[in-house]
């Protein structure tokens, strides 16, 4: 059984990379293989970066209130590029009533602040596996 | 063979304390702060060797100011009340700002939206998404008119959180003072304008870091002439630390970045004391208590001593360290989100008993959104009741003299010193920057506390401990869409109505400008006057001198 690949992206203009890169150190330490695109990226970087990575995981870290932007707009490429079976994490802040809207387009998990890391290795464990099997 | 006699300390532990260990145990084996700094049980007179009282504490108004720089501490002023906010529309927030005020708020702090702090015009591909939701949109001086509309820039004092673009945001202002009749020579408040940081930190830089630092003493140079009781920088530990420094990370680095900033001053041929006492500060508020009030002990110490011996500076005005603080955004949780209002006033409070000269506390709901009317006015309140009912006001620096305030106090200095030589080593902190060096040591703290948290060595409230499971809901802001579609259709109608001719014209020479060593505030004003906008000011700078872009490190 090959390591996930996880690859953990900053969208929109928000230079706020605490979570992006304690996430990213955790999922390493649990023996992911991550892959950290730094800031600035738009949902066509980010879909790119899958592809050229193989990754079984995207984790978004997101802060602004941009979400109901870059979401879609990712979700949209993903599938565009036959990368549906990709799965989708954001963390960050989201109003919870966006989070529904959220699920709908795709994205199987939405992690807010306090969340333990732990949660999150759990999660991606559960639901990645399956790719790397197929 | 001399006996060494037994101190006090060393007969109490053995006389009273042990016989009490032995039976009952500790609840730990060490106690830390939440920096990870092991603290003692107990703190004794044997804890003030090496600190002499007259030379490193003194008086408050006496250098070097351990104890504060106003003689009179909060007896003669109290802090500046000042409540950070910006959302949406320049008519949103401005409608905001007019409450604030009257509910008793003595200054106005500008929040910006990320297109405006990362110099982007609304319709940027960047922008999408992102147009009023972390603050106001200000893409050109309608904006600012609009933003200051009924709002008397001679009466009041304003800070802005502006640090890549400041320069075109300041010329803003004071275009819009002047045609409001205001006298910049009598105009005051803040520009935040401090870079390094946020190559450290918080990452909203636009050029490399030392075209950036040249904008910086440009504006050193023209305000010291023309605006002079401007505030030209306020160097902020406050978002060092909320990426994850520990308090003595937050305290070097600050005061490093401040050194470096008046070497540059200085290199570029200006007077000590004719810039650095428009220099001020920003510290974060955190959550342990007394390592927080140590900390503003210990700067303005150090900033003193600096000033004096390194730089030879003559005016104590130079040797006097002024800052604002703001509570620890990190610290609030989304879980049961009244406790952050519980945090927020002890936080408050630690900078008050640290003598802060101006306060930002946060709302009980930004863990969450950014904050509605009803808790900024909650967070408002807070100080007031502080600054009213507790009285912590009635004398100055309350904790002065405590053996452990005054021994952390001393500790975090030598924490400082340790770094400042090694940054100093590097080159400077330019060169630090430039190797990665904050940055990693910061985020290295930022990991190791979150693995406190998840061992519970360290304690959340409702987090990590006295969880509670289906908690209503509370009421947040939602920023729609509509701030974006409104911003948009003005910018759209600027560009039909403005003279093109004129900001073509001045958008050349400010790119004239940037290629010589020209002060580069007289052509920013220019392409400001012509409404230029942000973003156009910004894009004539990015192909002069480039974008910075970091190599992210995890």
């Amino acid at each position: 059984m090959r390591k996930l690949r996880v690859v953990i992206a900053k969208p929109g203009l928000d230079g706020h990379d605490r979570g992006a890169k304690v996430i990213a150190r955790a999922l390493r330490d649990a023996g992911m293989e991550v892959i950290y695109t730094g800031l600035r990226q738009t949902p066509e970087m980010i879909a790119a970066a899958a592809l050229q990575e193989d990754a079984d995981v995207i984790g978004l870290s997101i802060l602004s209130g941009a979400h109901n932007y870059i979401a879609p707009r990712l979700m949209a490429l993903l599938k565009q590029k036959g990368l549906n079976d990709v799965l989708v994490v954001i963390g960050g802040i989201i109003p919870n009533v966006d989070i529904p809207k959220l699920k709908e387009i795709g994205v199987k998990g939405v992690f807010l602040p306090g969340t333990p890391m732990q949660e999150i290795v759990d999660f991606i464990n559960t639901n990645a596996r399956a790719r790397t099997e197929a | 063979m001399k006996t060494i006699a037994e101190t006090e300390k060393q007969r109490w532990e053995r006389e009273t304390l042990e016989p009490v260990l032995k039976k009952s145990p500790e609840r730990a084996q060490t106690f830390t702060t939440i920096s990870g700094r092991p603290i003692d049980r107990l703190y004794t007179a044997e804890d003030l060797d090496g600190i002499d009282f007259t030379r490193d504490v003194a008086q408050p108004g006496d250098y070097p100011y351990t104890r504060g720089i106003h003689p009179t501490g909060y007896r003669g002023k109290l802090w500046t009340m000042r409540q950070f906010a910006g959302f949406g529309t320049p008519e949103e927030t401005n409608e905001r700002y007019k409450t604030l005020l009257k509910a008793g708020g003595t200054g106005l702090s500008v929040a910006f939206d990320l297109p405006t702090l990362m110099g982007r015009d609304p319709d940027h591909e960047l922008s999408l998404g992102e147009v009023g939701k972390c603050g106001v949109n200000v893409t050109s001086l309608a904006d600012m008119e609009t933003l200051f509309d009924g709002i008397a820039l001679g009466e009041i004092t304003t800070s802005m959180t502006i640090n890549s673009p400041a320069a075109m945001i300041f010329a803003m202002y004071l275009v819009v003072a002047e045609k409001q009749r205001a006298n910049w020579k009598t105009l005051s408040g803040t520009i935040q304008n401090d870079i390094l940081k946020e190559f450290i930190a918080q990452k909203e830089y636009i050029f490399p870091p030392r075209p950036s630092m040249r904008i910086i003493t440009d504006i050193f140079g023209f305000c010291s002439k023309q605006v002079p009781k401007w505030n030209t920088i306020s160097v902020s530990g406050y978002h060092i630390r909320e990426a994850g420094a520990t308090a003595a990370q937050e305290l070097a680095f600050t005061l490093r970045d401040g050194v470096e900033y008046v070497q540059w001053g200085v290199d570029a041929g200006l007077d000590v004391d004719e810039f650095v006492p428009r220099i001020s500060f920003f510290f974060n508020a955190h959550s342990d208590f007394f390592e927080e009030i140590a900390k503003y002990r210990a700067a303005r110490h150090i900033w003193a001593r600096v000033m004096r011996d390194r730089f030879k500076a003559k005016s104590d005005r130079s040797w006097k360290l002024r800052f604002h603080s703001q509570t620890a955004g990190v610290s609030l949780t989304a879980q049961q989100p009244y406790n952050n209002v519980v945090r927020t006033a002890l936080q408050a409070l630690s900078a008050v008993l640290g003598g802060t000269n101006s306060l930002h506390t946060n709302s009980l709901d930004e863990a969450l959104a950014l904050p509605t009317a009803e808790a900024a006015t909650l967070a408002l309140r807070t100080q007031q009741i502080i600054a009213h009912e507790s009285g912590v006001t009635n004398l100055v620096d309350p904790l002065g003299g405590s053996y452990f305030v005054e021994k952390l106090t001393k500790d975090l200095e030598d924490d400082a010193a340790a770094y400042f030589d090694q940054i100093d080593r590097m080159g400077g902190m330019v060169e630090a920057i430039e190797r990665g060096f904050p940055q990693r040591e910061i985020a290295e703290s930022a990991y190791r506390f979150q693995q406190a948290v998840e061992r519970r060595d360290k304690v959340i409230v409702g987090v990590n401990d006295f969880v509670q499971e289906d908690e209503p809901p509370i009421e947040i802001l939602y920023i729609d869409e509509s701030a974006a579609d409104t911003q948009l259709a003005r910018l759209e109608r600027l560009r039909k109505t403005r003279d093109s001719g004129a900001v073509t014209r001045s958008l050349d020479r400010l790119r004239a400008a940037a290629r010589t060593t020209d002060n580069l505030m007289p052509p920013i004003l220019d392409a400001v006057r012509a409404y230029a906008t942000v973003g156009e000011m910004c894009d004539a700078l990015r192909e002069v001198w480039g974008e910075y872009e970091e190599t992210p490190v995890i």
